[in-house]
């Protein structure tokens, strides 16, 4: 394990049809199983979502999960602190301009904010963003 | 020596040879005088018919010719149904051994019977088939077609024992058990519906057997339900079981027909059954390799004759002795029912086109429901596939673009554009007999 992969975080994305309350049924799951939401955003896709989950115990979460039939999925993400004010996010996007992001959500933890990201290429990302002095949050922070 | 070469474990190639492999002139000529002999039995024996060749102004003297077939008025599945239960019987209660019902989609079921000759042309065509698949006395084969009613399941039953073979008649359901079956008696063949095949390896493997490695199964007696050739593939990948295509329909007695090794097409016994494809709106005959409704003639039947009967299956005719040196006609893949057929604004839409298109790519799982709607006066077909597991990417824009490949291949295929939609595998219905497909919501 080299010292970057530390930053990796295991983030569920769950395939979910278009039925209704497929939300419930997933929130449900981890409800039984204790486990606790950290992040969370859904994706729409064409007559599908994706939905994206960050949690305290992925592993425990993707096996029952899949034992309820859902389609799971590991995707690594990078979490990167920022600050709750107005300039935020600005602050970091100005460090930020080398690195391709697929997709990213956001969500307050008092007194910071964090952003989640899908890059593109992982290693590199991590290698251009810590380059540019950003806090990135390692996985123990949500694990 | 040739009794001791057999018993010492040879393969037989053909079950009756004088008759699979009778010159074609020879075949004509037997088939002549078995339709010559039809048509006065039932002219005499079923006042059913009677009536039909009086009204259509026939008599038996007119068939001269095998063409003169076409002088023979058709009968339909409405015709057994007005009459139910026993009306177009033409042979002595005391002559039957044995009643079949079909499976009853609409409404009232139709009953078939059957003398003892019936039933020994039933099993004697099956074994035919089965030879000629390889199958033999050292075979054990698992019948998973349903026992009862349904002709499938003591069709093959029977069939098997003429043979030979020890036969496991464990009918329909209970899959695990089914699968412990096949691998502790060393079942060689099964004999099901396609699609219960492809849902017995998904329990097998969930059980955590390997059909391929974990049993001696080899060769899947498969019909009763319309399916691909890209399905047979399929089945042959993941289990490395044989898909063969088996044909027959209740009114002729149940499962009767099948490929031989050669896989090029279904042999219809000649001195069973006279085969005509027909244009399903003219009833005009079509030549070999034209595709048009299939009609059969059972020659030898004694219970309940079968004359000219729309059979509502789609095929083409292939004349040409085999390459297994059999002569008797053959029938190619089933492409549709003429009433399974949906039209989507105004084209043909076959469910086994959809399979077909489907079964292309890897990333979709065995099973899809096409669900038919009507919007104002717009046809739509929503086609709802499973994603199997492995090909879920929480890349959007590739599941989107996987989608939008679907779609386009179905509109090469089915000439008509289709919304697919894609679902979590296990979540479709499973079928332990015929495949419902389609789900039409329209309203006439």
């Amino acid at each position: 394990m080299t010292d970057s992969d530390k930053y990796r975080i295991k983030q569920l994305s769950i395939f979910s049809e278009n039925r209704p309350n497929r939300l419930g049924a997933v929130a449900n799951v981890l409800k039984e199983g204790g486990i606790n939401i950290l992040g969370f955003s859904i994706a729409e896709g064409a007559g599908y979502g994706v939905i994206r989950v960050l949690v305290d115990r992925p592993e425990v979460a993707r096996d029952l999960l899949t034992k309820e039939g859902f389609v799971v999925k590991f995707t690594e993400v990078l979490a990167i602190q920022m600050e709750d004010r107005p300039g935020g996010l600005f602050d970091l996007t100005d460090h930020m301009k080398e690195v391709n992001i697929e997709y990213g959500y956001g969500y307050r933890n008092p007194p910071y904010a964090v952003l989640i990201v899908r890059v593109e290429d992982i290693e590199k990302g991590i290698e251009n963003l810590l380059k540019g002095g950003l806090r990135l949050l390692d996985n123990t922070t949500f694990h | 020596m040739t009794s001791d070469a057999i018993q010492g474990g040879f393969d037989l190639i053909s079950w009756n040879p004088n008759i699979e492999e009778m010159p074609r002139a020879q075949l004509d000529r037997l088939q002549l005088k078995l339709l010559k002999l039809q048509t006065h039995k039932m002219y005499d024996f079923s006042p059913f018919y009677h009536e039909r060749m009086r009204a259509a102004g026939v008599m038996p003297s007119d068939i001269k010719t095998l063409a003169d077939v076409k002088k023979l008025p058709f009968m339909t599945k409405k015709d057994l149904r007005d009459g139910y239960p026993d009306k177009l019987f033409m042979c002595d209660r005391s002559e039957l051994l044995r009643y079949h019902a079909s499976s009853g989609t609409t409404g009232k079921p139709t009953i078939v019977g059957y003398t003892r000759n019936d039933l020994e042309n039933w099993s004697e065509s099956l074994a035919r088939a089965m030879t000629s698949v390889g199958l033999g006395k050292d075979d054990v084969i698992q019948v998973s077609n349903t026992y009862g009613l349904f002709s499938g399941g003591l069709g093959f039953h029977y069939a098997i024992e003429k043979m030979g073979a020890v036969v496991v008649p464990a009918s329909t359901g209970n899959t695990e058990r089914q699968i412990e079956l096949i691998r502790d008696l060393e079942v060689t063949a099964i004999a099901s519906t396609p699609s219960y095949l492809m849902y017995l390896g998904e329990v097998a493997a969930k059980m955590g057997i390997d059909i391929k490695k974990d049993t001696k199964l080899r060769i899947g007696l498969l019909g009763a339900e319309p399916w691909s050739d890209r399905m047979r593939d399929r089945i042959y990948e993941t289990m490395g079981v044989k898909g063969i295509n088996c044909y027959g329909a209740s009114e002729l007695s149940g499962p009767l027909f099948s490929e031989c090794s050669e896989q090029q097409g279904i042999h219809i016994w000649g001195d069973l059954a006279l085969v005509e494809i027909v244009d399903p709106d003219t009833g005009e005959p079509l030549g070999p390799g034209e595709r048009g409704e299939m009609v059969i003639t059972m020659l030898q039947k004694e219970a309940l004759p079968i004359v000219r009967y729309r059979m509502g299956d789609i095929t083409t005719l292939n004349d040409e002795v085999c390459a297994c040196g059999r002569t008797h006609p053959r029938i190619n893949r089933i492409q549709g029912r003429v009433d399974d057929m949906i039209i989507i604004r105004g084209i043909n839409v076959f469910p086994s086109q959809v399979e077909h298109s489907l079964m292309q790519h890897p990333e979709l799982g065995n099973e899809f429901q096409l669900v038919v709607d009507r919007k104002g006066h717009m046809d739509n077909m929503l086609v709802r596939v499973e994603l199997k597991p492995e090909a879920f990417t929480d890349n959007i824009i590739e599941l989107n673009a996987l989608r939008e490949r679907i779609s386009n291949r179905l509109k090469g295929t089915l000439n008509v554009s289709a919304k697919v939609e894609l679902v979590q595998p296990g979540t479709l219905p499973r079928f332990e007999g015929k495949a419902k497909r389609v789900v039409d919501r329209r309203e006439y």
